[in-house]
C-alpha cells in the first residue's frame, strides 16, 4: 500500500468500507478513490449520510474548494496521471441519489493523454532524466574509512566515563545507570574511598550486551557516563569488549573536548 | 515536643526505686472501650486512646509520617501526618491527636494535599539534594513521600543556601550526615526509651536544632544499629555498609539470628554470594523490631577466616587441602587407628551448631555405641550433664516467654547481665521498667543494665540470704508482694562451681512459694540461655550419660565447638572439627570439615524460650563447604553406620520423632504446670550442700566478640576497640598507616 498521507481520514474511510458489503480491497481505483476521499475536509458533511446504503467509496465526501489538496504535497510518490486527474477537475462532478458518481472517468485523463504517455515513453524518459541529472552531480557515497559523514551531537556510540577538570572522576557510584540499563550490561561495585567519598571500585560495561539506548547517560546525575561519537571500536576478541573502569576513563580522557562540545550543543534541549 | 525520659539518670545500682512512679514516658493504660469514628467515609472502630493516625491506618487510609513510630513515644514534630477533621479550623497532626468518638476525618481532601505539600516543601528546604550519593536512596521515606506528596517544582531561592550541620561521630556503627536530618527525633526517642542511651538528644531550637550527644562521645549501646533503620532519611546510615550496595540490588531472605539465644528474626540481604547486610524482621513475640549490633554487623565475619575445603593434617603437622572423600576416609582411618569404641568416641557441640546437624550427629555417635555427647560449656561442665538436667524443658527454658517480661512486676537476675547475653530482651526489661512499677534485683557482678536495679550480692550465699533469710530493702519488700515475680537465672550458672547450689535453692524457693512464682497463668522461673545451640542441645538430649562423662575420649568430633577447653582433649586423641571458621576448634583438629554458616543453610534453631524457628539459606556455602547435617550423614556412610534418612525431610521426621516442637516452627509450647512443678521438684533435690561462695562473674566480657563469626568480623573488632577496650585512634593519624583493616 502506498504511503498514507492523512491516516485519520484513511482509517475512517477504511472503517466505513469495512462496514459495507464490498469486493476485494486491493485495487488501484479503490486506492485512488480513497485519496480523493482524504483530500476532503473530514468535517465536511457528505451529501448523503454514510450509513445510507451507498455503494463502495465513491465520494460520500465531496472535495471542497479552498481546502488544501494533500495530493499537491505528494513528493513524487504518486503517479503523474493521478495528479493530473485531480488538477483537471473543472467540471463539477455529479452523484446520483445513492451517492454514485455518475461519470467515474469524467475528471480522469483522457484517452489521448494516456495514449501519448504510452507511446512516447514519457515516464521512462522522466526517469532517465533523473539519472542524467544525478550523473553530473557529485556522488552521495563517501569512501567511508577515509571520509566520514556528519554525526549528531546526540549520537550514541562507545561509552566513556568523564572526569572533572580537577582530574577527579565524576562517577559517584549512585548505580542509577546500572539500575536503568535494560540490557543489564553495567556492573558496579562501590565502597567508601579512603577519604570517605563514595566511589566505584568496579565499573564494568559489557559492550556485547549494550544496546546503545543511551538510558545510562540520561540517568546519570553528574554526566559521568556518556556515549561518545566513537562508533569504530570493533575488536578482534570478545573479551576486549568487556570494558572496565580504566578503559572507560581512558575513553573519557581521550574524547573529553568532543564530549563537552556535544553536551553543550545539546544542553538547550534538556 | 519530645517527652524525654527525664529524672532518670543512668542507673547503676539501687536507690532509684523512689522515682519509679515518675519515669513513665507514655504509659499505656489498660485497654479501654472501643470508639467508632469515620475516616474517609468509612466507619472504623479503634480502642480508646489510639492516635488518630492509627485509626486512619485501620481504615485503610495511609497517612504519611516521619516522626511517628509505633514503638516510640509520640513527638508530633514533623507535621507530615496532617489530616482534616470536620469542624476543626485547621488541619490536625493525626499522630498527636487522640482519636475521638464520632469525629469525621478526611485524609484525601485538597486541604490535606496542600498541607502535606507545604510541609514537604519546608522539610526539603533544608534537605540537601544528594540522593545519588546517599545510602538511604531507594529506601528513603523522604524520597518516597516527596514523590508521592511533594510539589513538582521548587521555590527555593535562598541566597544563603541550605542549613549546614556538622557530622557527629557516633562510633564505628552509625555514620552520620547531619545535613540530611529532618529532626524527627526518632533516634533520640529510641536511644532514650529503648536503648537507654540518654545522652543522645537535641540542642538548640527551630532551625538550629541539632541531634547529638551533647559532648564529643560515641553512642555506646549494643542496640545502636536500630537508629539507622529508624531514621527516615539518610542522616544516620550504616558505616560498615556505607556505599556498598543499593536496596534494589539485594536479595532478601528471611532468617533467624544465632549470635545469641533469643533467635531474633532477621532479614539477610545478599548480593550474589555475599551477605551485604542484616536487618531486623518484626516479630512481636521475640525481638519486636530491634536487633543487637552483633546480630546486625557480625556478618562481615562470614567473609573472613572461612574453611572452604576439607583439610587433613599431614605428617609435618600442617593442614593439607583434601577432597571430601579423602577427608572422610582420613576420619574413618583415624577412628580405626585410635581404636576408639563405645564412650571413647566423643562429640562436642559448639555455639553455632544447628538442630539438624545435632540430631544427625547424636544418631551417628549413639549408633557407634557412645553416649559421650558433650558441649562446649566452660571448663569441665561441658563434659558432664548440665546441673539443671535436660529431662524437663521448663528447667532450662525462659518459661515466662519474652513478651512475658512486660507483665512481670519484680525481676530477680541471678548471675546474668541480660544486656550482653540477650540485648533485645534487655530492652524489653527496660521498656517494662520505664512503663510500669517493675523493680529489678540482681545477684551477681554489677553491670550497667540500662535500668535501675538493687544489687543484692555477688555470690550464691547472697542469693541464699535473699531467698531464705529475712532480707530488708526496697526490692525485697516489693518482691515479697509481687504478683508476677520473675527469676532469671543466667546460663552461666550451669557453668559455675555453685551451679548446683543455685539451681537447687531457687527450685526449693519456687516450690516452697506455692503458686506465687509458678502457677497456671504465670511461670516465673526462667533460665536465660545465651548460646543459640543449647536449647536445642538440651531438647534433643545431647548430653553425656554419667558413665560416658568419665570416659577418656580417643576420638573427638567437634561440631562448631570453638569454645572447647583444649585441656579436655587428650594428646593422643584423633580430633575432627566441623565448622565454618578456622578458629580455636580448627586449630585443635586433625581433620577439618568445612560446614555452612547460619546464613548458608536452612536449619532449625531453638531459642531460649524453646521456640523453634526456621533459618533460611541466603547465600551458598563458600567453596567445598556443605550443609552440616549432610556432612555428618556422609561421614556415617563412610563409617558404615546406617542412618535411616537421606534427605532433609527424613531428618525433620527424625526431629519430629524426638520432639515434635522442634518442627512446629514459630510456636512456643508451654510446659504444663504439673510438669513444670515436677521439674522444680526434681531440681530441688540437688545442691543441698552449702554454696562455696565463688563470685558470679560476668560470662560475656566482650559483647561484640562471643563466637567465631563475630571474632572474625572487622566491624566487631572496631566496636571492641571503641566500646570495650576503649582504644582511641590518634587524632592526627593522617599520613600514617590506618589502624583498622579496611574490609
Amino acid at each position: 500500500m502506498p504511503r498514507l498521507l492523512v491516516p485519520v481520514g484513511v482509517l475512517r474511510s477504511l472503517a466505513a468500507a469495512a462496514a459495507r458489503p464490498q469486493g476485494p480491497v486491493i485495487s488501484r481505483s479503490i486506492i485512488s478513490s480513497q485519496r480523493r476521499f482524504v483530500s476532503a475536509s473530514p468535517h465536511s458533511s457528505p451529501p448523503t449520510s454514510p450509513s445510507s446504503s451507498a455503494p463502495e467509496y465513491t465520494g460520500s465526501v465531496r472535495p471542497i474548494p479552498g481546502v488544501p489538496n494533500y495530493l499537491d504535497s505528494a513528493d513524487g510518490l504518486i503517479s503523474d496521471l493521478v495528479v493530473r486527474k485531480h488538477k483537471r477537475s473543472h467540471t463539477p462532478r455529479q452523484w446520483d441519489a445513492n451517492g454514485n458518481e455518475l461519470d467515474v472517468y469524467k475528471d480522469g485523463p483522457g484517452a489521448l493523454d494516456k495514449a501519448v504517455h504510452l507511446f512516447f515513453f514519457t515516464e521512462i524518459l522522466r526517469g532517465m532524466w533523473i539519472v542524467l541529472e544525478q550523473f553530473f552531480r557529485p556522488p552521495y557515497t563517501i569512501s567511508y574509512p577515509f571520509e566520514k559523514g556528519p554525526l549528531s551531537p546526540r549520537f550514541r556510540g562507545e561509552h566513556a566515563l568523564r572526569r572533572y577538570p580537577s582530574g577527579e572522576e565524576r562517577c559517584i557510584a549512585c548505580k542509577l545507570c546500572e539500575a536503568i540499563c535494560p540490557a543489564q550490561a553495567i556492573t558496579i561495585e562501590s565502597e567508601a574511598r579512603m577519604d570517605g567519598s563514595r566511589r566505584t571500585t568496579k565499573y564494568d560495561i559489557d559492550m556485547t550486551k549494550c544496546i546503545y539506548c543511551g538510558f545510562c547517560q540520561e540517568a546519570c546525575p553528574v554526566d559521568a557516563i556518556v556515549e561518545t561519537q566513537n562508533q569504530e571500536f570493533s575488536t578482534e576478541t570478545r573479551e576486549e569488549l568487556l570494558y572496565n573502569k580504566e578503559k572507560l576513563l581512558a575513553n573519557g580522557d581521550r574524547a573529553e573536548a568532543e564530549i563537552a562540545a556535544n553536551l553543550h550543543a545539546d544542553h538547550v534541549y534538556r | 515536643m519530645l517527652r524525654i525520659v527525664s529524672s532518670v539518670s543512668r542507673p547503676s545500682s539501687a536507690s532509684l526505686l523512689a522515682v519509679a512512679n515518675r519515669r513513665n514516658i507514655a504509659s499505656t493504660s489498660a485497654r479501654q472501650a472501643d470508639i467508632t469514628l469515620t475516616v474517609d467515609g468509612k466507619e472504623v472502630t479503634v480502642p480508646q486512646g489510639s492516635a488518630l493516625i492509627q485509626a486512619c491506618e485501620a481504615a485503610g487510609s495511609p497517612v504519611p509520617r516521619f516522626c511517628y513510630h509505633d514503638r516510640l513515644a509520640i513527638a508530633g514534630n514533623c507535621r507530615m501526618c496532617l489530616v482534616e477533621v470536620a469542624r476543626a479550623p485547621k488541619p490536625i497532626a493525626s499522630c498527636a491527636m487522640p482519636a475521638a468518638a464520632g469525629s469525621v476525618v478526611f485524609t484525601n481532601t485538597p486541604l490535606v494535599h496542600e498541607a502535606r505539600e507545604g510541609v514537604m516543601e519546608f522539610l526539603l528546604a533544608n534537605h540537601p539534594l544528594d540522593c545519588p550519593i546517599c545510602d538511604q536512596g531507594g529506601e528513603c521515606d523522604l524520597q518516597d513521600q516527596s514523590i508521592r506528596y511533594g510539589s513538582d517544582r521548587t521555590r527555593f531561592h535562598e541566597i544563603a543556601g541550605k542549613r549546614a550541620v556538622s557530622n557527629k561521630d557516633l562510633g564505628p556503627i552509625v555514620k552520620t550526615s547531619m545535613n540530611r536530618c529532618i529532626q524527627c527525633t526518632r533516634c533520640v526517642r529510641f536511644a532514650n526509651e529503648v536503648a537507654g542511651v540518654e545522652e543522645l538528644g537535641t540542642t538548640g531550637r527551630g532551625n538550629d536544632l541539632q541531634i547529638g550527644m551533647y559532648v564529643e562521645k560515641m553512642m555506646d549501646s549494643e542496640l545502636s544499629g536500630n537508629i539507622i533503620d529508624l531514621c527516615p532519611v539518610g542522616a544516620l546510615t550504616s558505616k560498615p555498609y556505607a556505599f556498598h550496595a543499593r536496596p534494589w540490588e539485594l536479595k532478601t531472605t528471611e532468617s533467624i539470628d544465632v549470635l545469641d539465644a533469643l533467635g531474633s528474626n532477621i532479614r539477610v540481604d545478599s548480593r550474589g554470594v555475599q551477605v551485604m547486610r542484616v536487618q531486623p524482621r518484626t516479630n512481636d513475640d521475640v525481638n519486636e523490631e530491634w536487633i543487637s549490633d552483633k546480630t546486625r554487623y557480625a556478618y562481615d565475619g562470614l567473609r573472613f577466616q572461612r574453611l572452604t575445603t576439607p583439610l587433613v593434617k599431614g605428617p609435618d603437622n600442617r593442614f593439607v587441602a583434601a577432597s571430601w572423600p579423602d577427608a572422610l576416609a582420613a576420619i574413618a582411618a583415624g577412628l580405626n587407628r585410635t581404636g576408639a569404641s563405645g564412650n571413647e568416641i566423643k562429640a562436642v557441640a559448639g555455639h553455632l551448631a544447628d538442630t539438624e546437624a545435632l540430631v544427625v550427629l547424636k544418631d551417628l555417635v549413639n549408633r557407634l555405641g557412645s553416649d559421650n555427647l558433650a558441649s562446649d560449656l566452660a571448663g569441665k561442665f561441658g563434659n558432664a550433664p548440665p546441673v539443671h538436667g535436660v529431662d524437663i524443658r521448663s528447667n532450662y527454658s525462659f518459661n515466662s516467654t519474652i513478651p512475658g517480661v512486660e507483665n512481670a512486676d519484680a525481676i530477680l537476675l541471678v548471675g546474668t547481665n541480660p544486656r550482653h547475653e540477650a540485648a533485645v530482651l534487655n530492652s524489653r526489661i527496660r521498656k517494662s521498667w520505664l512503663r510500669s512499677e517493675l523493680v529489678v534485683g540482681m545477684v551477681g557482678e554489677r553491670a550497667d543494665t540500662t535500668y535501675g536495679y538493687e544489687h543484692l550480692g555477688q555470690d550464691a550465699k547472697a542469693l541464699e540470704k535473699f531467698l531464705t533469710g529475712k532480707p530488708s530493702g526496697e526490692f525485697a519488700q516489693r518482691w515479697a508482694k509481687a504478683e508476677r515475680p520473675m527469676i532469671i537465672v543466667g546460663s552461666a550458672m550451669a557453668e559455675h562451681a555453685d551451679g548446683e547450689a543455685v539451681f537447687g535453692m531457687l527450685a526449693r524457693y519456687v516450690s516452697g512459694a506455692g503458686n506465687r512464682v509458678v502457677r497456671e497463668d504465670w511461670n516465673g522461673f526462667n533460665v536465660l540461655q545465651r548460646v543459640a545451640s543449647r536449647p536445642a542441645l538440651y531438647e534433643i538430649g545431647f548430653v553425656p550419660s554419667r558413665a560416658a562423662a568419665s570416659a577418656t575420649p580417643k576420638f573427638i568430633y567437634l561440631l562448631n565447638a570453638d569454645e572447647v577447653d583444649p585441656a579436655s582433649i587428650p594428646a593422643n586423641a584423633f580430633v575432627v572439627y566441623q565448622g565454618h571458621h578456622g578458629d580455636r576448634g580448627a586449630a585443635l583438629a586433625d581433620v577439618c570439615l568445612p560446614g555452612a554458616a547460619y546464613t548458608e543453610k536452612g536449619s532449625t534453631w531453638v531459642n531460649t524460650e524453646g521456640r523453634s524457628q526456621l533459618g533460611r539459606a541466603a547465600v551458598p556455602p563458600p567453596g567445598a563447604a556443605r550443609e552440616d547435617w549432610k556432612i555428618v550423614r556422609a561421614l556415617a556412610e563412610v563409617l558404615g553406620v546406617n542412618l535411616p534418612y537421606d534427605d532433609l525431610v527424613g531428618v525433620r521426621d527424625r526431629m519430629w520423632a524426638i520432639s515434635p516442637s522442634l518442627v512446629r516452627w514459630d510456636g512456643v509450647e508451654r510446659t504444663s504446670i504439673e510438669v513444670a512443678k515436677a521439674g522444680l521438684g526434681s531440681l530441688s533435690a540437688i545442691g543441698k550442700k552449702p554454696p562455696g561462695g565463688g563470685k558470679m562473674t560476668l560470662v560475656v566480657n566482650n559483647f561484640y566478640q562471643t563466637d567465631v563469626v563475630s571474632r572474625a568480623s572487622v566491624t566487631m573488632a572496631q566496636c571492641t576497640r571503641a566500646f570495650v577496650t576503649r582504644e582511641k585512634e590518634e587524632l592526627n593519624s593522617i599520613g600514617k598507616e590506618p589502624l583498622q583493616a579496611h574490609a
